[in-house]
């Protein structure tokens, strides 16, 4: 018999706990894959976030490192300097990099740091209970924006890509792409792919920003969170590639 | 061996480096600039590397990292800096791993002063970050003991699989003095079996320090207590200057043991009979060694350029059996020892 489909070997054989439709589980199965391709499970070495991924050192079946609140970048800096032939990952939510720990990424980027970044923005702290994060969208409700994110009050949601890929360094590599259905899946996995070809050639930092869902928080179901990710996302928070141009 | 005339921050950091440390972070900070920049020569020409982060915070989470992928790994500030670092002190100390710290403190709170003090002898030796940990915490007071201690250092972090801080101040921070190096540059290092090096050829290794479920956190913190109750044991230091007929007995630490020791001299050749008790190892506090010398002694003064931070844990050590007083200068000031002698004077007529 012919085996189709199996779980990556890189995943762990464990129930995950994320609550049902939320796209975390996807992205988590699209690293694997990406790390079984690319032979590396055995020198792949994963940084965990404090966020609902924060026990994602259960799940990756390699050497993982957990991390404190938004601290990644500079945890995995501190792994990827001691081993430079290891591929050192972190995986990180949008509170996570985009509030608490925007200098260690954002000086990770400047400095070109040979690792990669899976970057999961769904427009909310998911972990807490659904907060506003820096990434919440003009107008969108949650437990601390109860009427709608106010742009007097609380400014515009930030373009991660867009903002990293501003600074210089040939080498480095922001995408943005999505989960939100199989054809956009498909494209996620080729830019994570690239992303670790990125740091094992030893070019640069590499950033993939993945827009996610979070069904719970938003107060939708599994259905239309995915579609409200497709309708309401994607128009400010565009896919492509924010790499700095090259020569700059 | 040859002695060679150098800064307390240079030397330090020569220390690490002959202690077998590759990987240093940080960020600037007066006055322990010379630590890092001494460095960032240094580590190049032996295959390490020197970063400088953009922040203390980022420094101790890239010490973090480097620490549980295996590496011997020191970061050192002052004392805004090492505020910052609380953080990830405690996740370092949390998740069970090796690294040195060096604290150069200066006057505070806030911004303070860049000139030297000890006042953070309570952040150092009774948390500092969050959570039930402790820090092995060592005060040299002289250049050569910061080397020998530094060099100690590194093994103790590993021994333990904890963070040890080395806490002196901007006087030994910038003074020179003779050192000897007493080590050579390639002694081997301890294999690290629960390092994340990449899965080859065993399970994967985790580190971490979240346990969701209150009896797994409950369990490790008790294990962690057992370490700590065996460095109680076996780790505190103490040196003792004139101590066997003394009534009055200074304790003091660092750059102030040496006034006291001054004020010790000057107070025999008053025929007060009095003498020191330093303290090595701040915590854990050498209580031991502090109540074997108590035989005569009528009063312990504690000096400190503090407010009084170490004063408790005499106190708790004698635990009311021999009176005590304080003498501080804060601010950046440095007690003299006319001064610590005056306040002796004044003790002893009230004893
Ligand atoms: C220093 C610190 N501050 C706050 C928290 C609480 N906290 C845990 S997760 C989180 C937000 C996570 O949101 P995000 O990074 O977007 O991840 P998500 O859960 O949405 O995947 C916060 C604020 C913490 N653990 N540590
Ligand atoms: S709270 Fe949101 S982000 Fe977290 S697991 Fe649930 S759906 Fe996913
Ligand atoms: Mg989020």
């Amino acid at each position: 018999m012919k085996v189709i489909f199996e779980k990556p070997k890189s995943l762990e054989d464990v129930t995950f706990h994320y609550c049902p439709g939320c796209t975390h589980g996807i992205i988590h199965r699209l690293i694997a894959e990406v790390i079984d391709e690319l032979e590396i499970q055995e020198k792949t070495i994963g940084v965990a976030p404090v966020g609902c991924a924060v026990l994602a050192y259960d799940y990756f079946d390699v050497d993982m490192h957990e991390a404190a609140h938004g601290r990644a970048p500079a945890v995995a800096t501190g792994i990827k300097r001691v081993h430079p032939k290891n591929v050192v990952f972190a995986y990180q939510g949008d509170g996570d990099l985009a509030s608490i720990g925007m200098a260690e990424v954002v000086h990770a980027a400047a400095r070109g740091e040979k690792i990669t970044i899976i970057f999961v923005n769904n427009a909310i702290y998911g972990m807490t209970g659904g907060q506003m994060a820096p990434t919440t969208l003009v107008g969108q409700v949650t437990n601390t924006s109860p009427t709608g994110r106010d742009v007097e009050h609380s400014g515009y949601p930030i373009r991660v890509s867009e903002m990293l890929g501003s600074l210089v360094g040939p080498g480095n590599s922001m995408k943005r792409v999505s989960v939100h259905d199989p054809k956009h899946i498909g494209q996620a996995k080729k830019a994570i792919k690239e992303a670790f070809i990125n740091q094992i050639e030893g070019k640069g930092f590499s950033l993939v920003e993945v827009l996610s869902t979070c069904p719970t928080n938003w107060g939708k179901t599994p259905v239309e969170a995915l579609k409200w990710l497709e309708e309401k996302m994607l128009p400010y928070y565009p896919l492509g590639d924010f790499s700095p141009k090259e020569g700059v | 061996m040859n002695k060679v005339l150098m800064k307390g921050n240079e030397a330090l950091a020569e220390a690490a480096v002959r202690a077998g440390c590759r990987y240093f972070f940080g960020y600037p900070i007066t006055p322990q600039t010379e630590l890092p920049q001494y460095l960032s020569k240094r580590m190049p020409e032996i295959g390490g590397v020197f970063l400088q982060a953009e922040s203390e915070i980022a420094a101790i989470n890239m010490v973090y990292g480097a620490s549980g992928a295996g590496a011997r790994v020191m970061t050192s500030s002052s004392s805004p800096g090492i505020s910052l670092k609380a953080e990830g002190i405690s996740y370092i100390a949390g998740a069970e791993l090796p690294c040195v710290i060096v604290n150069m403190m200066r006057g505070g709170p806030g911004l303070g002063t860049i000139q030297p003090a000890q006042g953070d002898y309570f952040q150092a030796t009774k948390g500092g970050g969050h959570g039930d940990y402790k820090l092995l915490v060592l005060a040299p007071a002289s250049v050569q003991e910061a080397v020998d201690l530094t060099i100690q250092a590194f093994d103790l972090a590993d021994k333990y699989r904890n963070p040890v801080m080395i806490l002196g101040d901007g006087i030994l921070g910038q003074m020179m003095e003779p050192v000897e190096f007493k080590l050579t540059e390639n002694n081997e290092l301890p294999v690290k079996e629960w390092a994340t090096t990449g899965k080859k050829g065993r399970k994967k290794n985790i580190i971490n320090s979240l346990y969701l479920q209150a009896e797994k956190l409950e369990q490790h913190v008790n294990r962690l207590a057992d370490k700590f109750g065996e460095m109680e044991a076996k780790e505190q230091k103490a040196e003792t200057y004139l101590t066997d007929d003394a009534e009055i007995l200074l304790a003091a630490y660092g750059t102030t043991s040496r006034v006291c020791r001054k004020a010790v001299d000057m107070a025999r050749e008053e025929g007060i009979k009095a003498g020191l008790f330093r303290p090595i190892s701040l915590w854990p506090f050498p209580e031991y060694a502090l109540q074997q010398v108590l035989g005569r002694v009528k009063g312990i003064l504690t000096v400190e350029m503090s407010l009084g931070q170490m004063i408790e844990d005499v106190r708790l050590a004698v635990n009311g059996k021999v009176p005590t007083d304080f003498y501080g200068r804060v601010g950046g000031m440095v007690p003299t020892s006319r001064d610590v002698l005056e306040k002796i004077v004044a003790f002893r007529e009230v004893l």
